[in-house]
């Protein structure tokens, strides 16, 4: 059995791929005839040549478990067909998602600053006082170039007209650009012909990008920076990607132990040569853990004094501490206004629509309408502590309703969106599964996006959940520009 | 550029790496040595605890030094932190966290013999089966030297390799001299005469050097030549003068070797000026011990010097340790 894509049918979604009448969308011609070509062995040959490459990297990909018997290798899943957009609309996504970051990083300057948007009644007072991610250690600190999220990872998705919306802005610490990275070089290994028959965008010069928005952070820009990456350490579930962005970068990968604050408040890395100076850390240590003189006392992560050195402008951090007030979904609701306030320009990526529970009106609709929305606690990341209300029982219904009314500024709630699909392969057929798109956002001396991002997918029928711990796995991605080579 | 945590790492992954080789060849010349000593000879499977254990730790928890009992408190006794298992698994912790500046083979081979030794350490506990594991550990550990020294850039991380290495090598050595001479020298006992050659060869061959002493020393197998060959030859690697120039070629590609280079030079000249005559016959186990704490220094001044991160200061001068950091 070839693929026969008039089978194929998405029902309720938008396919990325394929339109309902079983036809290429722009952009998809190719790799849809190039498949339809190949016979069942020819594919199964690709999936498992791409397995085995995976396999090959797969000590790369490795995630560690001490805990239980040596260690758990855990690789995952990889998925053959790419997710396809077309250049001409990933221009304007690209220049949709630098004008929100832009926006992004003038708010928290502001709220680090005068708060002029809170005076000009644009923001409400009370959703900064209970913000949990609101530091401040950090007011009146200007980092350089006014950018406070240089790496910022949005997560998109679509829905069933088609429309792209921003789902959420992860300004802390955002993971995932190495598995974009990997996804590539297995595709290239097992379809290198379609690479040469289609215009697909290259995407590996990020870590070249990172290192030089990096070095932009610089405080001393006459000389050659030294950069680092910060690492939690090897347990770690991100471990993996942050000594291969040093790797790729050529930097250090450093724990906090390996740093201290000399007497001078400059950051130093301890080497055999002696003490090195450091002048901009890529962190992957959240903030509360950076620095045990000003946040957690207890923390072994971090490195005594960095504060200090930060805020006398001797060293950068990327993400600045405090950058992620932003990154909470309440805040998010207003992220179009802020965008209107501080540029004065519509806002080209529209938002998911969001009630916010603090408000008397919208939590009133949110709880009559509770098994028909999404509710999201406002402070918490990778789908912890969230609610699907057409998946959930009336019991989790009643339980949320309750959360709700005890504490209303921690929760919004969604319409559930109908996550657009992408042809999977599903125990030898093609099927359709929902999938989102996390882009990354660079943000310097100026602004750069990757050219897609990572694909996230929902392995399980109908499942909408993407998160790797629940049964979620990934695809390459592919920006093609139309009329081939 | 080398973050001082990163080179600690990497020096004791070597160390780790040659204990456990070391240790598997003194089992498996025991087991060899036993095979050819009279049934109710002295001597038995209790030296071996002293090279490579912690005698008390073993007692508090054996009667006696049965071979069962060593071969499982020596391979695998969680009550004996320094057992061959969590050698390896020292070696692998070390190797892990910088996995980045090492050819991959190294780790995928660390981590073979790893999970080959939780699997198979019973092995040991049977004569039959013992000489393939043990055989197995040593293979593991040459084909990680081996590929060290064929497929990784002898830079300045390469140094702490070699440091590691042969640090470990002259401890051992010491060791194995100085548990077995112990057990050699009370030599009124007319009845074991006829088997000191072979307890002498026996030492030679716990270090692989049997065959070397021979194409050497042009003598027959006697204690005074081979404590002399084992102590002073300069070409035989498990000799401790070897070692301790290897350590010292290494030092010169490093910064800030003042310190260490002192406590190495004392080290040497112990070694290079040692009376073994004398030695021999009045003072072996003091030396011996003196010996050790010298190799102790060399590994504390390493540890300050590269490890512990000291500040740069150009006013270091020579014999004078740096000035430590304390912010």
């Amino acid at each position: 059995m070839t693929i026969s894509w008039e089978n194929y049918s998405s029902t309720d979604s938008f396919d990325e791929l394929i339109t309902p009448g079983g036809r290429a969308r722009p952009g998809s011609g190719k790799i849809v005839q190039y498949m339809r070509r190949l016979s069942d062995e020819d594919l199964r040959e690709r999936r498992d040549a791409a397995e085995l490459a995976m396999r090959v990297m797969g000590i790369t990909f490795t995630v560690y478990n001490e805990e239980g018997e040596g260690g758990i290798d855990r690789v995952w899943p990889f998925d053959i067909i790419p997710r396809i957009i077309p250049a001409r609309e990933w221009s304007q996504t690209d220049a949709g998602l630098k004008q929100r970051v832009q926006a992004l990083n003038m708010f928290i300057g502001d709220l680090y600053g005068k708060q002029q948007i809170i005076k000009d009644g644009i923001f409400p007072k009370e959703v900064l006082a209970q913000s949990v991610n609101f530091r401040e250690q950090c007011m009146g600190i200007k980092p350089i170039h006014g950018v406070w999220a240089h790496i910022c990872g949005s997560d998109l998705v679509r829905d069933d007209k088609g429309t792209m919306y921003v789902l959420e802005d992860n300004l802390r610490v955002p993971s995932g650009v190495s598995y974009m990275l990997e996804n590539r070089l297995v595709m290239k290994r097992v379809f290198p012909e379609l690479f040469e028959d289609c215009s697909i965008l290259p995407i590996d010069g990020y870590s070249t990008r990172l290192f030089d928005m990096l070095a932009s952070l610089s405080p001393r820009p006459a000389d050659f920076p030294t950069i680092v990456v910060l690492t939690p350490g090897i347990y770690n579930s991100a471990y993996f990607e942050h000594s291969y962005l040093a790797q790729q970068m050529g930097v250090e990968l450093v724990s906090g132990s390996d740093l201290f604050v000399g007497e001078d408040d400059c950051v130093y890395m301890r080497t055999i040569n002696g003490r090195e100076r450091v002048d901009v850390i890529y962190r992957r240590v959240d903030d509360l853990f950076m620095d045990p003189e000003v946040f957690n006392p207890d923390s072994k992560l971090g490195v005594p004094g960095i504060m200090r050195a930060w805020s006398k402008g001797n060293v950068a951090i990327a993400n600045a501490p405090g950058a992620g007030v932003a990154d909470d979904k309440v805040v998010y609701a207003y992220v179009p206004e802020m965008i209107r306030y501080y540029l004065d320009q519509d806002p080209i990526l529209p938002n998911v629509p969001t009630y916010l529970c603090m408000d008397d009106k919208q939590r009133e609709y949110v709880i009559s309408n509770i098994e028909n929305m999404v509710v999201k606690p406002a402070n918490e990341s990778g789908g912890y502590g969230m609610m699907v209300g057409p998946a959930a029982t009336k019991k989790t219904h009643k339980e949320f309703v309750g959360l709700i009314k005890k504490d209303p500024r921690n929760y919004i709630a969604q319409p559930t969106l109908s996550l657009s699909t992408v042809p999977t392969f599903c125990d030898g057929n093609v099927e359709p599964r929902h999938v989102d798109l996390r882009p990354f956002i660079l943000s310097g001396e100026g602004q750069h996006v990757t050219r897609g991002g990572l694909t996230r997918v929902a392995l399980k029928k109908g499942s909408l959940v993407v998160n790797s711990s629940q049964g979620g796995g990934s695809k390459d991605t592919w920006i093609v520009e139309s009329g081939g080579k | 550029m080398l973050l001082s945590s990163v080179a600690e790492r990497v020096y004791w992954f070597a160390r780790y790496v040659e204990r456990v080789e070391n240790t598997a060849r003194i089992l498996l010349v025991n087991n060899n040595l036993l095979l050819d000593m009279p049934r109710n000879s002295t001597l038995g499977w209790e030296p071996i605890i002293s090279i490579t254990g912690i005698p008390d730790k073993f007692f508090e928890n054996h009667k006696e030094a049965t071979e069962r009992n060593v071969m499982s408190f020596i391979i695998m006794d969680a009550k004996n932190p320094s057992c061959m298992l969590s050698s390896i698994t020292h070696a692998r912790e070390n190797l892990r966290t910088s996995r980045a500046i090492f050819p991959r083979a190294v780790w995928e081979t660390l981590n073979d013999l790893y999970n080959y030794a939780r699997e198979n350490k019973s092995a040991v506990l049977t004569r039959r089966s013992r000489y393939d594991f043990l055989r197995h550990v040593i293979d593991s550990c040459h084909l990680i030297s081996g590929t060290l020294s064929a497929s990784m850039s002898h830079d300045q991380i390469y140094e702490f390799v070699r440091m590691g290495r042969n640090i470990e090598r002259a401890d051992m050595t010491s060791r194995v001299i100085d548990v077995r001479a112990e057990n050699l020298l009370p030599k009124n006992d007319e009845e074991l005469k006829p088997f000191d050659d072979i307890q002498w060869k026996s030492v030679l061959d716990s270090l692989a050097g049997y065959q070397m002493y021979r194409r050497y020393v042009h003598v027959r197998v006697r204690g005074v030549e081979v404590l002399r060959y084992l102590l002073q030859d300069k070409y035989f690697p498990r000799a401790i003068n070897h070692c301790l120039n290897q350590v010292e070629l290494c030092l010169r590609n490093l910064p800030l070797n003042e310190a260490p280079q002192y406590a190495l030079v004392k080290a040497q000249r112990m070694v290079r000026n040692a009376r073994v005559e004398k030695i021999v016959n009045d003072s072996l186990n003091d030396y011996i011990n003196q010996l050790q704490l010298a190799f102790i220094d060399i590994n504390a001044e390493l540890t300050s010097s590269y490890f512990e991160g000291r500040e740069v200061s150009t006013a270091i001068y020579y014999g004078e340790p740096a000035v430590k950091e304390t912010a």
